[in-house]
């Protein structure tokens, strides 16, 4: 309202003269003007580091060119003295002196073999004064490594793979001397063999360099190298050995700080990444993965159950990158709504307001990332006429993967707040039908809210629990299920997932997706011409969640996977732990927030391919699906007699189960503990006597009662009921039922089997149980 | 989901022609389909034939919601139009105004137009008559009725109401609960 000072820093300062300000630039002039003669030129960097060579080369060459003169003299003056030794020896009175006309004859092949004398004593100087200098080196770093001792010894450090590792370089070192030198004898003995005489002729020029000198050159330069790589792995070394020290009892008793904490979830990292050279002697792996994860579970308070299931879904060094970038939100990003305005318009529309955006990616032509805003970006005019959503990446997929097309009729199940419904909506362009669903009342209101705003007119919002849907309509084209779930992806949204999920979570989740998957099968029409898809879709990244749940429906309806049509995105696990998924689920796609910056997220597209149901299976998936709901019939039991009343439509359809009628004759008389138990809760307390008098009407009130706290009831009653619909716990014979028990209970944990002898005689309980029913918490809201 | 009356339908007519005039017959003879009214709990829902055979599968008290909201059925049995029914009156309506970008918040807010915030009006503008109001880059944020004729405006003082807020965008955010 009212003026647009800009106050904040974003406002742009204007950079450069401006456009109507034509300046003249500065002159150009010519190279050979601007040069001036008498000061000389600063070198460059480069030009520096060859002068430094080249005067080093120099120096090295009048050292060279000394030796040899001094070598030279020793020669002369040894053969001098031979020679007069041999003269005395044969006349003893002949005085010659050094090269005359009278001794050349055998004089000139003495001198060269004296001169090759020279040259190997000179050679072997040289050799030996190598040996010296590496003799030198390897002393050098003997005393380093002696000092490194010292250090090691002082710091308490494992010093036995230091020594060897030295002992090692020493030897290599060695190795290359002797082999260097023999070469070097032979390349000096031919260059001396050829350039003799020429170096008789010239000895004090010669600038250029000689071959042999070359080769020393070289050969040092080598030696060089490999100390300072020695030098530089011995650092290494030593600062990975930092790592090593496992920290004692009191010290993880007492933690100092936060970096401290830091610093030794970085260090453990790298020794696990490397664990069989850097472990410390006597620790096991496990012991370094258990500080690991209390370190982790400190530095960013998560509650352990969960640090270990993401320990096991990721590799160490991942798993930091993982939490790390849990830690920052993702950046803001908005979907334009294709029904009202173009992506092109829209965002010239928010930079004029003083939006900084930009496109998503190439993947998608609607959404823009939105990295600052001067305005709120979800009260701006063009938010409230319906342009865009404010609306994560990642939302974006599971829809691109549905690919719905214009004049289907699709369902979206858990559709609040409407994000991804309206997309479906937006691409079909307002034809077809749209159903959005959502089991929680309030959350609707915002999809009617956003379905109102962004013109969707093909929409029908309604309130079930996703359940119950297949009773409801069924033979849509296509479904999408973006399942609650845990939000192990999007804990950069909601920390509170870090401390508050546990085992019992994460299975009340994927029992209740799994329903809700199967439902959602049940609801395509795999006759449809253009569709029969459904897509499963969470906010986890947990693989109980996902791929395990996806491998149930695979097992239990006429659906295979196929391709999701997203080019990016990881291959879905098909080994977790002790599972073995179908293969297929290798086409499912995971998106975490280290790697494609958006939530994490699972996409799996199914097809159908037959409306009919395959017979059920018993499996390990079931069994631990059954313990989980074993939990929920210990809490809340009696919610499956009453169930069984109050969804009338159900009995119908599963004409089996009617042979469970039998046992409505004791029925009503659970049914009215049940009443009286959970009286406590609201609901109208009934006289016994009208129960046992009329069930026909008795039905009939449970239902109006039933309607009263249907949002309370029918989630989790129907969590039960639909499982068990294909069990048909009434009708299955007694000896299926203990053939089950027995292969349950061979290949069972013991809690699970404590579990299953309650669950098993699955009809007994319900009385029994219901009363822990007020203790039930509502888990299931949304 | 059920026929309105005879009385509402009237009622229901009669308030829209306040806005988009003889346009109405167009809300109902569509070429893409048979559209029709449909009341529930007051409200009255725009929709198409097709999709309301399929929104009658669903159970009246699971049914949130079908097509467009056009408005409710007040307690004194008035019609009044919602917010939600702008996407099917702004394209028809012939009387508008524009605003001018320093009002549009306010209006957006729930204020009504004034003078020094109209960009521009729509010539031959009655007075009373239902408006609907446009940004000036002819974003549609909502409706109102007119306070005084184009005639009127041009010698009003800055200050002067123009146009009587009924129901602006912001009421998306601002009453998000109440709109069906």
């Amino acid at each position: 309202m009212g003026r647009k000072a800009k106050f904040d820093e974003t406002k742009k300062v204007k950079k450069g003269p401006g456009r109507k300000a034509r300046k003249q630039h500065d002159p150009v002039f010519k190279k050979s003007l601007t040069q001036n003669d008498d000061e000389s030129k600063k070198l460059s960097h480069r030009q520096k580091q060859r002068a430094a060579r080249r005067i080093k080369k120099k120096t090295n060459l009048s050292e060279k060119r000394k030796l040899l003169k001094q070598a030279k003299d020793n020669v002369a003056k040894s053969t001098e003295v031979k020679l007069q030794e041999e003269i005395n020896e044969d006349s003893g009175n002949e005085e010659t002196k050094g090269f005359t006309d009278d001794n050349k004859e055998w004089l000139k092949p003495k001198k060269k073999g004296n001169t090759q004398n020279g040259n190997k004593t000179e050679s072997d100087d040289d050799s030996t004064e190598d040996d010296n200098e590496l003799g030198d080196a390897s002393d050098d770093e003997q005393d380093n490594s002696d000092e490194d001792q010292d250090n090691a010894s002082i710091e308490k450090y494992k010093i036995g793979t230091l020594d060897d590792l030295f002992e090692d370089s020493d030897k290599e070192n060695a190795d290359q001397s002797s082999e260097s030198e023999s070469e070097s004898k032979n390349s000096k003995n031919e260059s001396y063999n050829s350039d003799s005489d020429e170096e008789q002729t010239d000895e004090d020029e010669n600038d250029d360099m000689l071959p042999i000198e070359k080769a020393n050159i070289k050969l040092k330069k080598k030696q060089k190298l490999d100390k300072k790589l020695a030098d530089e792995e011995m650092q290494l070394n030593i600062a990975k050995q930092d790592v090593f020290a496992f920290p004692d009892e009191e010290t993880l008793q007492n933690p100092t700080s936060l970096q401290d904490v830091h610093q030794r979830i970085k260090d453990v990292v790298t020794v696990l990444s490397d664990f069989s050279r850097l472990k410390e002697e006597g620790k096991s792996r496990c012991e370094y993965t258990d500080l690991l994860l209390k370190d982790l579970c400190m530095y960013y308070s998560y509650n352990e159950f969960l640090m270990e299931v993401l320990m096991q879904i990721f590799p160490v060094q991942e798993l930091v990158e993982f939490l790390e970038s849990s830690e920052v939100s993702r950046p803001v990003t908005i979907r334009t709504n294709s029904l009202k305005t173009r992506r092109r318009d829209l965002a010239q529309a928010l930079i004029n307001r003083g939006v900084n955006l930009d496109p998503v990616g190439k993947w998608s032509k609607v959404g823009l990332v939105i990295y600052s805003s001067t305005v709120p970006i979800g009260a701006t005019p063009e938010y409230l006429a319906g342009h865009y959503i404010l609306q994560g990446a990642s939302s974006f997929l599971p829809v691109m993967a549905l690919a719905p097309q214009e004049n289907e009729r699709i369902l979206d199940m858990c559709a609040a707040p409407g994000g991804k419904a309206s997309h479906i909506a937006a691409i079909m362009k307002n034809t077809g039908a749209l159903f959005a669903n959502d089991a929680n009342k309030e959350r609707t209101k915002a999809i009617v809210g956003n379905f109102h705003r962004l013109g969707v007119v093909n929409a029908v919002i309604c309130n079930y629990d996703g359940r119950q849907f297949p009773d409801v309509i069924k033979g849509f084209d296509r479904v999408l299920l973006d399942a609650p779930c845990t939000g192990t992806g999007v804990i950069a949204k909601d920390p509170s997932v870090k401390t508050t999920k546990d085992q019992k979570d994460i299975q009340r989740c994927f029992n209740l997706q799994r329903q809700l998957l199967l439902a959602a099968i049940d609801c395509c029409n795999a006759k449809s011409s253009t569709g029969g898809y459904i897509v499963y879709s969470t906010c986890s990244i947990l693989p109980e969640e996902n791929e395990w749940v996806v491998n149930y429906a695979l097992k239990r309806r006429n659906v295979k996977l196929v391709p999701t049509g997203l080019d990016f995105g990881t291959e879905g696990f098909v080994k977790y732990r002790h599972h073995r998924f179908h293969p297929s689920l290798k086409q499912t796609r995971r998106f975490y927030p280290h790697t494609h910056n958006m939530d994490g997220f699972f996409v799996a597209k199914l097809k159908k391919f037959s409306n009919a149901i395959p017979e059920s299976v018993k499996d390990e998936d079931d069994v631990e699906c059954d313990n989980g709901n074993t939990e929920h019939l210990k809490e809340n039991g009696d919610l499956e007699t009453k169930s069984d009343v109050s969804s009338p439509e159900l009995k119908v359809k599963l004409p089996t189960k009617r042979s469970a009628d039998t046992q409505d004759v004791p029925l009503p008389k659970k049914k009215n503990k049940t009443k009286q138990n959970s009286g406590s809760l609201g609901a109208v307390s009934s006289s016994p006597n009208n129960v046992k008098s009329t069930t026909g009407t008795n039905k009939k009130k449970r239902k109006n009662k039933k309607k009263k706290n249907v949002v309370e009831t029918s989630n989790s009653t129907q969590n039960h009921n639909l499982n068990e619909s294909d069990n048909k716990k009434g009708t299955v014979p007694k000896k299926k039922k203990n053939k089950i028990k027995k292969d349950l209970s061979s290949s069972m944990p013991e809690e699970v089997k404590k579990a299953e002898t309650v669950r098993l005689p699955s009809a007994v309980p319900k009385a029994k149980v219901t009363k822990s029913r007020k203790k039930y918490p509502r888990w299931y809201e949304s | 989901m059920k026929v309105l009356s005879e009385e509402r339908t009237r009622l229901l007519f009669e308030k829209l022609t306040k806005y988009i005039g003889a346009n109405v017959k167009l809300l109902i003879d569509r070429p893409d389909g048979i559209y029709c009214f449909r009341e529930k709990k007051d409200r009255v829902y725009y929709i198409s034939e097709r999709l309301l055979q399929l929104a009658q599968t669903v159970k009246p008290e699971n049914l949130v919601s079908a097509g467009t909201c056009f408005g409710k059925f007040t307690k004194t049995n008035k019609f009044r139009l919602h917010i939600t029914a702008l996407t099917y009156i702004a394209p028809y309506a012939p009387f508008k105004i524009w605003l001018k970008p320093s009002a549009e918040q306010q209006f957006l807010y729930g204020h009504h137009v004034i003078k020094s915030g109209l960009g521009r009006i729509t010539e031959n503008t009655p007075k009373h008559q239902g408006v609907v109001i446009h940004t000036m880059s002819d974003i549609p944020i909502g409706f109102g009725v007119a306070a005084r004729t184009t005639a009127e405006c041009r010698q009003a003082d800055p200050l002067a109401t123009i146009a009587f807020h009924q129901a602006d965008i912001g009421e998306y955010i601002r009453s998000e609960d109440t709109l069906t």
